[in-house]
C-alpha cells in the first residue's frame, strides 16, 4: 500500500527512538513489569516508584522498533510525576487514540499524538501499546510478564 | 505447457496471476517466498477442475466420482514419490504441514523408543517446528536435546557435530536449507555420520523443496518433510517421507476412519501404508493441486532455476552490502534463495514497514528461529527470500527501498 510514511515516522518519533528519555532503572523502584511482543521480539521492562498516590518515577529498558521505543520514551515523559488516577486515564486515552478507526482529537495527549499514525498500520499498533501494557501491569502490582498476544 | 529447454523469468511470471498486482502506483515485489510462495495457474486450474468435475470422497465410494477422485489422489502421491526420489509411493504421507510431519515422527517413531539419557541432536539453526516437538518428546521420555553449534557465518560446526555423535544419539534433526539464513547444510555427509553412530535422521526440507532437486534415496534420509505451500502448491498440506521399514514399525499417529482394517470394541487392526497414517478425509483437492504443481516444477529445467535464484541472491548481497550501515546475517558458502540483513539505524520491523510502502513484501522478525538469532546476536532480521519468478529489477527495487529506509532513519 502506498501511504505517507512521514505520518508514521514523524520527526518527534525518530528523535525519541534515537534518544530515548528516562531509559534507566529508577532509584528505589517499587514495582517492575516486563512486556514482550513474541511476534517481532520487542522487549521492554518498565520500573516505577509510587509515592503518596503519585507516579514519582518511571524508567524502562526497551529493545525494539522505532515505534515501541518512541512510545516508551514519550510515555515516560507524559506520566512521570502524575497522580495515579490521571496515569490510568492517560493509559486508556492512549489505547483509544491508537486504535480508534476514525481518528479524532486527543487534546490531553500532547506529544503522544505523534503516535496516532499507527492507526493506519494495524500490525504496528501492538508496538505502540506494548510499553503501556507493561506500565499498567507494573502499577497494578502484577509483577510479571505481559505479552501482546 | 512449459518445456524443459530454457528458463525464461518473463514467461514464468505470466503463469502467476498474483504477480500482476499493483499496490497503489507500485507493482507488487513479492520477496516473502520463504514464508509462502505464490501459486501458478496450473495449480489453480487443477484444483478448480477437480472441484467442478471430480469431487467426491476417496477410498470409500463404488461410484464413478469417488473412483475419479481416488485415482487423481493416488496419481498425485505417485508424483510426490518422483519429486522426492522415493522407492515407494506409500512412503510419502500427506500431512497438514511440515510441522505435523515432524510431530508425527517425534510421537510415533521416537516416543516409544527413547529412553532416559538418550540424545536428540538438533542444529542451532532449526525452525521452532523442528525443536519444540523434540522438546516435548524429551520431556515425555527423559531423553535430552542437544544443540549442534554453528559458526559466525551461519554454518554447522561439523567438527563439533562429529564430537557430539555418540552411542546415546538416537535422533538427528537437520534443516536442509535454513529459513532464516539460507544456509544449505551438507546433509548427505551428516546423514552418513549419524548412521555410523546408529542414529536415525529427520531432514526438515521445508525450504529445500522449492529450490533444490531432492533424492531421498541418494541422501539416505530416514525421514524427510516438505511444506507444500512453499513449493508453489496450496496451504494446509505437507509431505512426510519415511523409509518403509521405519513407517511399518511405527504405531498410527491419529486414529479414525480410513486408517483401519477392522474396528470392534475389543480392538482394531490398522491399515497398511500409507493409510495407517492418514486418518480421516484428507485435503483431496489440495493434493490434486500439489500433484499438478510438482509436475509443472519438475518439467522446468531445475538447474536453470537454481542458477537464476543463485544469481538473485548474489546480486542482492552485492547491492545490499554496498549500502553503508547494512549488515548481512548468514554468510555461508553454500546458500539458497534467502538474504537476511540488519541495519545500524533501523529495526527490521521498521525496514519492513518502509519497504511495504514501496510495494515490497519482505519478512521481519526472528523467523521462528529464536536460537539462531540469539547465537548471532541479533533480536531479529529483515529477510528477503526469492522464488523462481523474481527478477534482477526486483532486487534493484529492494536496494532502492533500503536506501529509502536510510533516508528516513539516517
Ligand atoms: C525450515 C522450516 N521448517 C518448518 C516450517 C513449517 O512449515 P509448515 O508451515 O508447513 O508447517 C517452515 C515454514 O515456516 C520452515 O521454514
Amino acid at each position: 500500500m502506498s501511504f505517507d510514511l512521514r505520518e508514521l515516522y514523524q520527526e518527534i518519533i525518530l528523535d525519541h527512538y534515537r534518544h530515548p528519555r528516562n531509559q534507566r532503572e529508577p532509584e528505589r523502584a517499587t514495582a517492575h513489569s516486563e512486556g514482550h511482543n513474541p511476534l517481532c521480539g520487542d522487549k521492554i521492562t518498565v520500573s516505577v516508584r509510587t509515592e503518596n498516590g503519585q507516579l514519582a518515577e518511571v524508567g524502562y529498558h526497551a529493545s525494539g522498533c522505532a515505534i515501541s521505543v518512541a512510545s516508551a520514551s514519550l510515555m515516560s515523559e507524559a506520566v512521570k510525576g502524575k497522580p495515579l488516577g490521571e496515569v490510568e486515564r492517560l493509559c486508556k486515552e492512549f489505547q483509544g487514540a491508537v486504535t480508534s478507526p476514525d481518528g479524532g482529537e486527543f487534546p490531553e495527549m500532547g506529544d503522544l499524538n505523534a503516535l496516532a499514525g499507527v492507526r493506519e498500520h494495524p500490525v504496528r499498533i501492538k508496538c505502540a501499546t506494548l510499553p503501556w501494557h507493561a506500565l499498567r501491569a507494573a502499577l497494578s502490582g502484577v509483577d510479571k510478564m505481559v505479552t501482546t498476544e | 505447457m512449459v518445456t524443459a529447454t530454457s528458463f525464461s523469468v518473463e514467461a514464468i511470471r505470466k503463469e502467476f496471476p498474483i504477480l500482476a498486482t499493483r499496490l497503489g502506483d507500485k507493482p507488487l515485489v513479492y520477496l516473502d517466498n520463504a514464508a509462502t510462495a505464490q501459486k501458478p495457474q496450473v495449480t489453480l486450474d487443477a484444483m478448480d477442475e477437480f472441484w467442478r468435475t471430480s469431487n467426491a470422497n476417496i477410498h470409500r465410494g463404488v461410484h464413478h466420482l469417488s473412483q475419479m477422485a481416488t485415482a487423481q489422489f493416488d496419481t498425485a502421491r505417485e508424483t510426490v514419490r518422483r519429486f522426492l526420489g522415493a522407492r515407494h509411493a506409500h512412503e510419502c504421507l500427506f500431512t497438514k504441514g511440515c510441522t505435523e510431519g515432524i510431530n508425527l515422527v517425534a510421537q510415533s517413531y521416537a516416543r516409544p523408543r527413547l529412553k532416559p539419557a538418550d540424545e536428540i541432536l538438533l542444529s542451532t539453526m532449526e525452525h521452532h517446528s523442528n525443536i519444540v516437538p523434540w522438546q516435548l518428546v524429551a520431556e515425555q521420555t527423559g531423553a535430552i536435546v542437544r544443540p549442534i553449534p554453528i559458526n559466525d557465518d551461519g554454518e554447522i560446526d561439523l567438527a563439533a557435530y562429529g564430537r557430539l555423535l555418540n552411542e546415546r544419539t538416537k535422533i538427528v534433526g537437520l534443516v536442509h536449507i535454513s529459513n532464516s539464513l539460507g544456509t544449505i547444510n551438507p546433509i548427505k555427509a551428516m546423514i552418513a555420520q549419524a548412521h555410523a553412530a546408529g542414529a536415525v535422521v529427520l531432514i526438515d526440507g521445508a525450504q529445500a523443496g522449492p529450490h533444490l532437486p531432492i533424492d531421498v534415496q541418494d541422501l539416505d534420509a530416514d525421514f524427510y518433510t516438505l511444506s507444500c505451500h512453499k513449493i508453489y502448491a496450496p496451504t494446509g498440506m505437507g509431505v512426510l517421507y519415511g523409509k518403509e521399514a521405519l513407517l511399518e514399525a511405527m504405531p498410527p499417529y491419529h486414529g479414525g476412519g480410513d486408517m483401519i482394517r477392522t474396528v470392534s470394541f475389543e480392538g482394531s487392526t490398522f491399515a497398511g501404508l500409507p493409510n495407517k497414517f492418514e486418518a480421516g478425509t484428507p485435503n483431496v483437492g489440495g493434493v490434486v493441486g500439489l500433484g499438478a504443481t510438482l509436475k509443472w516444477l519438475m518439467a522446468l529445467d531445475r538447474e536453470e532455476v537454481e542458477r537464476h535464484e543463485a544469481e538473485l541472491v548474489g546480486y542482492a548481497e552485492t547491492l545490499l552490502s554496498d549500502i553503508p550501515g547494512v549488515r548481512l546475517i548468514g554468510k555461508a558458502r553454500q546458500k539458497a534463495a534467502i538474504v537476511s540483513f540488519v541495519m545500524d539505524t533501523a529495526h527490521p520491523h521498521d525496514i519492513g514497514t518502509v519497504l511495504d510502502a514501496e510495494g515490497i513484501a519482505i519478512r521481519a522478525g526472528h523467523h521462528c528461529c529464536m536460537p539462531v538469532m540469539e547465537r548471532l546476536g541479533v533480536p531479529a532480521t529483515a529477510r528477503a527470500s526469492f522464488g523462481l519468478y523474481n527478477t534482477r529489477e526486483e532486487v534493484e527495487a529492494l536496494a532502492r527501498g533500503v536506501q529509502k529506509v536510510k533516508e528516513i532513519f539516517g
